[in-house]
């Protein structure tokens, strides 16, 4: 199984490393060529997602990686990586792979001094959330699943092969979020032969 | 607190791979969102100006400040002088999101930095080498940058600076534990961060390059040296064409290993900034703060 992780900007190298402790090749998508050989999944990092979009655009990789994502490649969006993904931002700015049926908020907690850390459930199980700057979800469509909230704040979701959080698993200790984006993976119909 | 300054350093790791630069307006501010700096420091001067300009440099206007913070989504940094905790405490009244205590205002105090383990607000601190960086982190900065040497255009302060810190980290690297001890007290930094050091093999914290940054070359040149990103004072509203080289300069911190792309994103950016060389400049800024 290989992972692809954006890696234009932001905290990818985390993702790595975390892919790396669960046995699972992960590599960094910083251009174009870097599509080039087949991969089973893509992770779209935390970071700036102003600076992810310009990026995307810039290097000829915004329409590809849509059109990948849209075919039902398994994609991972951490905090900038669901706002990427999100079909709509409230505030009215354009979205960018917008192949998510959610609304999501920008810096919904505020600045720096907003951020936190908090125990919540995921899928089943109590896990360490760190929220940096943090967006959440406004609203979700239909077709989502509501996978974690915090204060009545929707801060996970999954739409069929898209899985997004608004905090950062990758920071911590606990792979359980990972892990289950691998299982994604492993059981999408387009790795089962 | 300990919380607190683990988001703190978070925070930084979501900067890497980033440019942060230097605004003085909402609408330099804008252009640099819009380029894809992934956070801007406000600041009514940039350094190549206080340089000309002379005297003492303070914090920026808090009302300034604001403006920019309502003109971007992204992060907002500040500066305050270095030992200067009262400014400090104005940029955390404020919601700033990261303060640079920073050698390019002139120091308040000769002696001692900001005890910025008092805050919740993250400080990134300048250093020359890994003593002035651990010193600084023991003082609770959850970001270094090397100092470089702002305002001039001139790179080669900030490669001097990469480098050093680098080898010294490699040096910890290498040493016995029972040597430790000794380069600890050589440094003059606590064990326990130089331990660390010693098991990661690099800085507790985010590292990027700063000052004297003009160009997407020097950009990827301090990427290859280890830094994790990049700061960008003067080098873009300092020269002939400020938004195509903030992207270039955005661009080629990402792919800072291609050189072909490198070439392209260099072509016909206009007019660099002009630049001070080293020999040629009256005040050491890099000297403040140690």
């Amino acid at each position: 199984m290989r992972i692809g992780v954006l890696a234009v900007q932001g905290a990818f190298a985390e993702h790595i490393s975390r892919l790396a402790l669960l046995g699972t090749e992960g590599f960094e998508i910083r251009q174009r060529k870097d599509l080039s050989a087949p991969f089973d999944g893509l992770i779209l990092p935390g970071g700036e997602s102003t600076a992810m979009r310009r990026l995307l655009k810039e290097l000829d990789l915004l329409v590809p990686l849509k059109t990948m994502i849209q075919n039902g490649l398994p994609v991972f969006g951490t905090c900038a990586g669901m706002i990427l993904l999100a079909k709509e931002i409230s505030g009215g700015e354009a979205p960018c792979f917008g192949t998510l049926d959610i609304t999501v908020r920008r810096n919904a907690y505020g600045r720096q001094l907003g951020s936190f850390r908090c125990r919540e459930q995921f899928a089943g199980s109590e896990i360490e959330m760190p929220f940096i700057r943090a967006p959440y979800a406004e609203r979700v469509g239909e077709n989502v699943t509501v996978l974690a909230q915090h204060e009545n704040r929707i801060i996970a979701v999954r739409e069929g092969s898209q899985l997004a959080a608004a905090f950062h698993p990758e920071l911590t200790d606990d792979t359980a979020v990972c892990k289950y984006f691998l299982q994604m993976v492993a059981k999408s119909p387009l790795n089962v032969v | 607190m300990e919380d607190r300054y683990q988001l703190n350093k978070e925070l930084a790791q979501m900067l890497k791979g980033g440019v942060i630069m230097d605004v003085t307006t909402p609408e330099q501010a804008v252009i640099a969102e819009e380029a894809g700096a992934c956070a801007v420091m406000a600041l009514e001067r940039i350094p190549a100006d206080i340089r000309a300009a002379g005297g003492v440099s303070r914090m920026s206007d808090p009302a300034m400040i604001r403006s920019i913070q309502d003109a971007v989504s992204i992060p907002v940094m500040a500066k305050c002088r270095i030992g200067h905790f009262a400014e400090a405490q104005i940029l955390e009244a404020i919601g700033i999101d990261y303060i640079d205590e920073s050698e390019v205002l002139s120091p308040a105090d000769d002696v001692y930095h900001v005890d910025k383990r008092k805050f919740s607000v993250p400080f990134v601190c300048g250093a020359r080498d890994l003593g002035e960086a651990l010193r600084r982190i023991a003082e609770g900065a959850s970001m270094i940058r090397t100092k470089g040497e702002p305002g001039t255009g001139d790179i080669v302060q900030a490669v001097r600076h990469m480098r050093k810190m680098n080898a010294q980290i490699r040096h910890a690297v290498s040493l016995r534990e029972d040597e430790l001890y000794e380069e600890a007290k050589r440094l003059e930094v606590p064990y326990a961060l130089l331990q660390q050091v010693h098991d990661d093999g690099r800085l507790p914290v985010v590292n990027f390059a700063a000052g004297g940054v003009a160009t997407p070359a020097d950009a990827a040149l301090m990427m290859q040296l280890g830094a994790e990103g990049v700061f960008v004072g003067s080098g873009i509203f300092k020269s002939g064409d400020p938004v195509r080289r903030a992207a270039a300069i955005v661009q080629a911190v990402t792919n800072y290993q291609d050189a072909k792309m490198l070439a392209e994103l260099s072509a016909g950016l206009g007019e660099a900034m002009v630049g001070i060389n080293e020999s040629e400049i009256q005040l050491i800024m890099e000297e403040r703060g140690k």
